[in-house]
């Protein structure tokens, strides 16, 4: 029997504000993971600034001068500040769920238990990095003399939402995993280490360190596609033959969102809670 | 008297043995772990490459590629040796928790204690990460210039024993901290962030050059790079005659200053600490 269905926008709300109200519980450790976050952004960009003192483009010929690039530094940080106020704290609570035995209390409740997981606690610290962001790219804009058309500003969103998918795919995949491992103790380590490919621009991966690497993150595991898409839409427009980067990565996150949910059934039809 | 001497030693000793076995029963995990350090490596080998072709003249700041890519491998080196993961949180869950009453009516000292069972980890450490150090530094093996000379070397070696030593001193300051504060741990993750960009881990520290000269001085005046930038530097030969001896001078004179603020906040630490019940 199937009971009422739960309003999934008003649950995400709560969350977000059950979030919101635990942050300003602890306001002195916020503002210090505030000043954190934005001081690792700006200790980011400096570094980049300093290389871009010495010289003009990153790759010869690729196009990435200072301001696309950091563009893309941009997108790369909503991207990230995403993830990091929405979705790790969740996945990294998740497998402590399925460690702790405490699964079971989510799985008994009359919602989507992927949603639940997910979604529970908001780290609004981490969204100060998006706000970075929004400047950075605004000046970077500034700089290039450049207003991107309309076509450019409606797909840049769609397209951080899909980056944001394919990296949140991966993430749940990794977590899931626990179910199996028992303990994940690495996972942060290893997501952080994982993410750090999909940092940089997809033309620096070449020669014979770079192309298993550029193949590998772009059709097996996608995540060079998640910030890439998006800053060429905005910082420079795809080559001629790329075009189909663009659809690739519609296809590739909608796949991804597939397989990381079909993995996490999976790994909840493994789970057989802890102890009593 | 020799006595006392010889049960003291036996003390250390067993000490030393505990945490050595302690530590390897972690083996896989830390090999996986070691490895997995190396990933950032790859990326950062091929960003670099990709702006040194659209340099001129093959050279950023005095460094080729190749002396580029060796700083980095070389800083790894150095962050094994003065990187003390967590030392700090230790120290300052021990106090929050009244462990450290333990130290108060055992004949043993705290600082003395951790410092020895560090040793007996980073040696574990060694053992089991020279395996993937090894097959690393032996695949990029032509970005090194060569292996110095002994002299160089043994300086080198010296450079990194104090980073070590100083890299411990000052972390277990900033744990004796929690006599204070109890909590620290958003002191230490404002102290890594400083700690990454200060002590040259992101970048060789003369691409300052082009900062103002503040900047840059305050880089050289505060006593991170001697726990990452400076062994490096030693090792490829960038600093050299006086500037060498100025260096290590400096690097003793901030150990030996991290050496006594450890033991003074420490003792000033223990005149506040009340522990109670069993």
């Amino acid at each position: 029997m199937a009971g009422p269905q739960p309003s999934y926008f008003a649950v995400l709300g709560t969350f977000a504000r059950n979030g919101l109200v635990r942050d300003m519980t602890f306001r002195t450790n916020f503002f210090i993971e505030l000043f954190t976050v934005v001081f690792w952004a700006g200790m980011n960009l400096c570094f980049y600034f300093l290389l871009y003192q010495f010289a003009d483009e990153m790759g010869r010929g690729s196009g990435w001068s200072k301001w696309p690039f950091f563009i893309f530094l941009a997108t790369g940080m909503f991207i990230n500040s995403l993830m990091q106020a929405f979705l790790v704290p969740n996945a990294v609570e998740f497998s402590e769920l399925i460690r702790k035995g405490n699964l079971d209390f989510v799985l008994l409740k009359p919602i989507d238990t992927q949603f639940v997981v997910s979604f529970q606690r908001v780290k609004w610290s981490a969204l100060s990095t998006f706000l970075v962001g929004v400047g950075l790219l605004g000046y970077s804009l500034h700089r290039l003399d450049y207003a991107p058309g309309f076509s450019v500003v409606l797909l840049y969103p769609i397209y951080i939402i899909c980056g944001v998918a394919i990296m949140y795919s991966v993430m749940m995949c990794l977590a899931s995993m626990t179910v199996w491992m028992g303990r994940n103790q690495n996972l942060t380590d290893f997501w952080f280490y994982l993410t750090i490919f999909s940092r940089y621009p997809l033309e620096i991966y070449t020669g014979r360190m770079g192309r298993p690497i550029q193949i590998g993150f772009t059709f097996i595991v996608p995540i060079l596609l998640a910030v890439n898409i998006p800053a060429r839409f905005m910082a420079k427009p795809l080559d001629e033959g790329q075009g189909w980067l663009a659809l690739y990565a519609l296809a590739a996150a909608a796949v991804s969102l597939l397989v990381s949910r079909r993995f996490f059934n999976l790994a909840l039809s493994g789970y057989r809670s802890a102890s009593s | 008297m020799l006595m006392l001497a010889a049960i003291r030693v036996r003390l250390w000793w067993t000490i030393f043995r505990v945490s050595l076995d302690e530590r390897l029963v972690y083996r896989a995990d830390f090999a996986l772990g070691t490895l997995m350090r190396f990933l950032p490596i790859v990326t950062h080998i091929l960003m670099f490459r990709a702006i040194y072709t659209a340099v001129n003249g093959d050279n950023i700041a005095g460094y080729t590629f190749r002396d580029m890519v060796a700083y980095q491998l070389l800083i790894m080196i150095s962050r094994a040796f003065s990187s003390m993961p967590t030392l700090a949180s230790e120290i300052a869950f021990q106090i929050r928790e009244g462990e450290i009453k333990k130290y108060l009516i055992q004949p043993i000292d705290m600082i003395g204690f951790l410092l020895l069972k560090r040793v007996a980890w980073k040696l574990v450490y060694y053992g089991i990460a020279i395996i993937p150090f090894s097959l690393v530094f032996y695949l990029c093996r032509s970005y090194f210039p060569g292996w110095p000379d002994a002299t160089t070397m043994a300086v080198y070696v010296m450079s990194l024993g104090m980073a070590f030593l100083m890299g411990f001193f000052l972390e277990a300051t900033i744990g004796i901290i929690g006599f204070w504060f109890l909590e620290i741990s958003s002191l230490l993750l404002v102290y890594n962030l400083f700690n990454y960009l200060l002590s040259g881990h992101m970048f060789p520290l003369e691409m300052l050059q082009k900062m103002p000269a503040a900047v840059e001085w305050l880089f050289h005046v505060l006593p991170f790079k001697y726990l990452a930038y400076f062994p490096a530097s030693i090792f490829l030969g960038k600093v050299q005659g006086t500037a060498l001896i100025y260096g290590l001078g400096t690097q003793f004179a901030w150990l030996i200053f991290f050496f006594g603020l450890c033991r003074l906040s420490y003792g000033y630490g223990l005149k506040r600490y009340s522990g109670f019940g069993g």
